[in-house]
């Protein structure tokens, strides 16, 4: 194997607190955004953090000098989408929080966290989960990858990392729907991966009781150099007029096989004119 | 009149159906021009000719697709600021979508994905949360960048078809870019594509590997197969064939779910289809909260005794 460079990997991963699909949600309130009670950390946010801890462990651990910083900008609560990847294993924690955030579209989300890991500086890799669960936008990778003018590899299913002489090369693979790519980039690149990638992990006592004394900053705009008025709901470039909660689907007619169902169905059909 | 740029970032052979739709939908908005992000023959180009577009804007770099996403993004922007564009259309794919990102970040122009209408004073309609709200928004600068769903909108028939004149773009490429260095193809299924196909029949769990009998009553529809993620995370079918949040987004006429529970997260890419059928074994299961019509028994009886029935009343 060749030489790795002799610095550890400096990692940031990119986490969202975001409304858990398990409850129902809603979007309101005077500007239309979404309530953000009952919140977790993105279930897609986790796979990024796994691979970056599988990297990690597949590159001598810890003690070879890589960090991980679990990153998040949002409302004072999202605070508990870093602590989650502290408890989980990440060693640091960045909180980006100030009232100008409220109402951030994709392009004001990049351009603070752009400006957020500008600000931090030093990252051979930002990985970001492939959308988050309540925008499904995934839009906010593609632009961090374009405001910070850094390689895009995104919606990878497989991530390898390896070090040489030149310095850490990446390889991953997307899927597509008719082919599979391999993609190939030098550090530092964003990275989004796919739920393909692998299997997270959860948080045991022993990460729960460490992660309290994991380091945890908290910045507000100011700090980064970013004006009110770039983000929020006057830096964005689209604005929601009006957000309505979808009647739910009625319920249709439920039968119960007696031996004639496949024929029912299709007279269902025939009835709605879709044979 | 407008000034609409509609992307084409794959040209086949011929014009396919969400090419048709974008292509109708621009033409509705004002005076169409296209940007094709590779070469393509003169059949696809006489196409796009007949939808009114008069130039096409081609990348000068026969290698910009070989950038991931970067190099197209950076040619659309271009042909963007070439045209003065006010509106720029591109299709739903996650590629698609991340070079309107990068566009529109070069262009200092808003996005809005997943559109599935659009309002004569450009307010365009979308759903969030899984398909639980209906949200209406706006793009707030002068350029607006639109990636529009497939089966939202009439791919209208037109007049006789011209070739456009083609003007190639110079892009500079951006200085660190990953690439693509492998593809290896997957072999095709002959059926229709899932997110623009009519009808479609999904399996799950239930299915236990054996998805012949939904590739039957798919083949007797004219429709496409599907799956839940539990069924491709088995293995039993092609990842790309995956429904829901993490998977493909459909919006059919039909779409008969077979031995699947109805999760969030799969419901997140099929309740907006028109009609929804599930064959499910337990009379419980979350997915007869969202059903048309909803069968309580064994899909591998029920499925095969409707293809069957399908067939006789076609002869
Ligand atoms: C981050 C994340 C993303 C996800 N993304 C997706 C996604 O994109 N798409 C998706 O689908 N899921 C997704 N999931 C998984 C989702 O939560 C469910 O686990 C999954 O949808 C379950 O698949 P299923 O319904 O096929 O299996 P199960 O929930 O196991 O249901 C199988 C059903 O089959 C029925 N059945 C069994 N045998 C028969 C028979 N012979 N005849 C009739 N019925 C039968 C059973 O009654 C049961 O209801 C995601 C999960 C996470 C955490
Ligand atoms: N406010 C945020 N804080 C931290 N990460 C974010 C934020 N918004 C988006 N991301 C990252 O970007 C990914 C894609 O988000 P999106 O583009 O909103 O779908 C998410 O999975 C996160 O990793």
């Amino acid at each position: 194997m060749d030489e790795a460079p002799a610095t550890g990997l400096n990692i940031a991963v990119l986490v969202k607190h975001v409304p858990d699909a398990q409850f129902d949600r809603h979007i309101g309130g005077e500007h239309n955004t979404t309530q953000r009670s009952e919140s977790i950390l993105s279930e897609l946010d986790e796979y990024a953090l796994e691979a970056a801890l599988q990297l990690v462990e597949g590159l001598g651990g810890d003690s070879a000098g890589h960090r991980i910083t679990a990153v998040t900008m949002g409302p004072p609560a999202a605070v508990s989408a870093v602590k989650k990847a502290l408890q989980i294993g990440a060693h640091q924690g960045v909180h980006l929080t100030d009232d100008a955030l409220l109402g951030s579209d994709a392009s004001a989300t990049s351009l603070a966290l752009s400006a957020l890991l500008t600000h931090l500086g030093g990252f051979d890799l930002v990985l970001t989960g492939m959308a988050s669960t309540d925008g499904e936008t995934s839009l906010v990778p593609a632009q961090l990858a374009e405001r910070l003018q850094l390689p895009q590899v995104t919606f990878a299913a497989s991530l390898e990392v390896a070090g040489g002489p030149g310095g850490w090369t990446l390889t991953a693979r997307r899927d597509g729907d008719t082919y599979s790519e391999t993609l190939e980039s030098s550090l530092p690149a964003i990275v989004s991966v796919t739920d393909q990638i692998n299997e997270p992990r959860y948080p045991n006592f022993k990460g729960i009781m460490a992660a309290k004394k994991k380091p945890l900053d908290t910045l507000a705009l100011g700090d980064i150099g970013v004006s009110a008025d770039q983000v929020g709901l006057a830096g964005s470039w689209t604005l929601v007029q009006d957000a309505q909660p979808r009647p739910p689907r009625s319920q249709g007619t439920v039968i119960t096989d007696e031996g004639d169902a496949g024929i029912r169905l299709v007279d269902f059909l025939a009835g709605h004119k879709l044979l | 009149m407008a000034a609409v740029l509609v992307f084409l970032d794959n040209p086949g052979a011929t014009l396919n159906k969400s090419e048709r739709e974008l292509l109708s939908l621009a033409a509705s908005l004002g005076e169409v021009s296209a940007a094709l992000a590779s070469e393509a023959g003169t059949p696809y180009l006489d196409g796009v000719g007949s939808y009114g577009v008069k130039a096409c804007y081609v990348p000068e770099d026969p290698d910009l697709g070989t950038y991931l996403v970067a190099g197209k993004a950076a040619f659309l922007a271009e042909a963007v600021r070439l045209l003065g564009a006010q509106v720029v259309l591109l299709g739903n794919s996650y590629e698609e979508k991340e070079i309107a990102a990068r566009a529109g970040v070069r262009l200092a122009a808003g996005v809005i994905t997943d559109v599935v209408a659009l309002d004569p004073d450009g307010t365009a309609t979308k759903s969030d949360f899984a398909g639980s709200y209906t949200v209406k928004c706006r793009v707030t600068t002068d350029t607006a960048v639109l990636t529009v769903k497939p089966n939202s909108f009439e791919a209208a028939e037109v007049g006789p078809a011209a070739g456009p004149r083609t003007i190639s773009v110079g892009t500079a490429l951006p200085a660190a870019a990953a690439r693509i260095t492998g593809r290896v193809d997957k072999p095709a299924s002959g059926r229709p594509e899932l997110t623009e196909a009519r009808v479609i029949v999904a399996g799950g769990r239930g299915v236990e590997g054996n998805f012949a009998p939904l590739e039957e009553l798919a083949d007797a529809l004219g429709g496409a197969v599907g799956a839940s993620r539990a069924a491709t995370d088995a293995g039993w079918i092609e990842h790309s064939a995956q429904i829901g949040q993490t998977g493909k987004t459909v919006s059919p006429q039909l779409y008969i779910s077979a031995g699947i529970s109805g999760a969030v997260q799969q419901k997140a890419g099929m309740q907006t289809a028109k009609v929804i059928v599930a064959v499910n074994k337990d009379a419980d299961s979350p997915v007869f909260d969202i059903a048309d019509f909803g069968i309580v028994g064994d899909l591998f009886t029920v499925l095969p005794q409707a293809t069957e029935e399908i067939r006789k009343r076609r002869v």
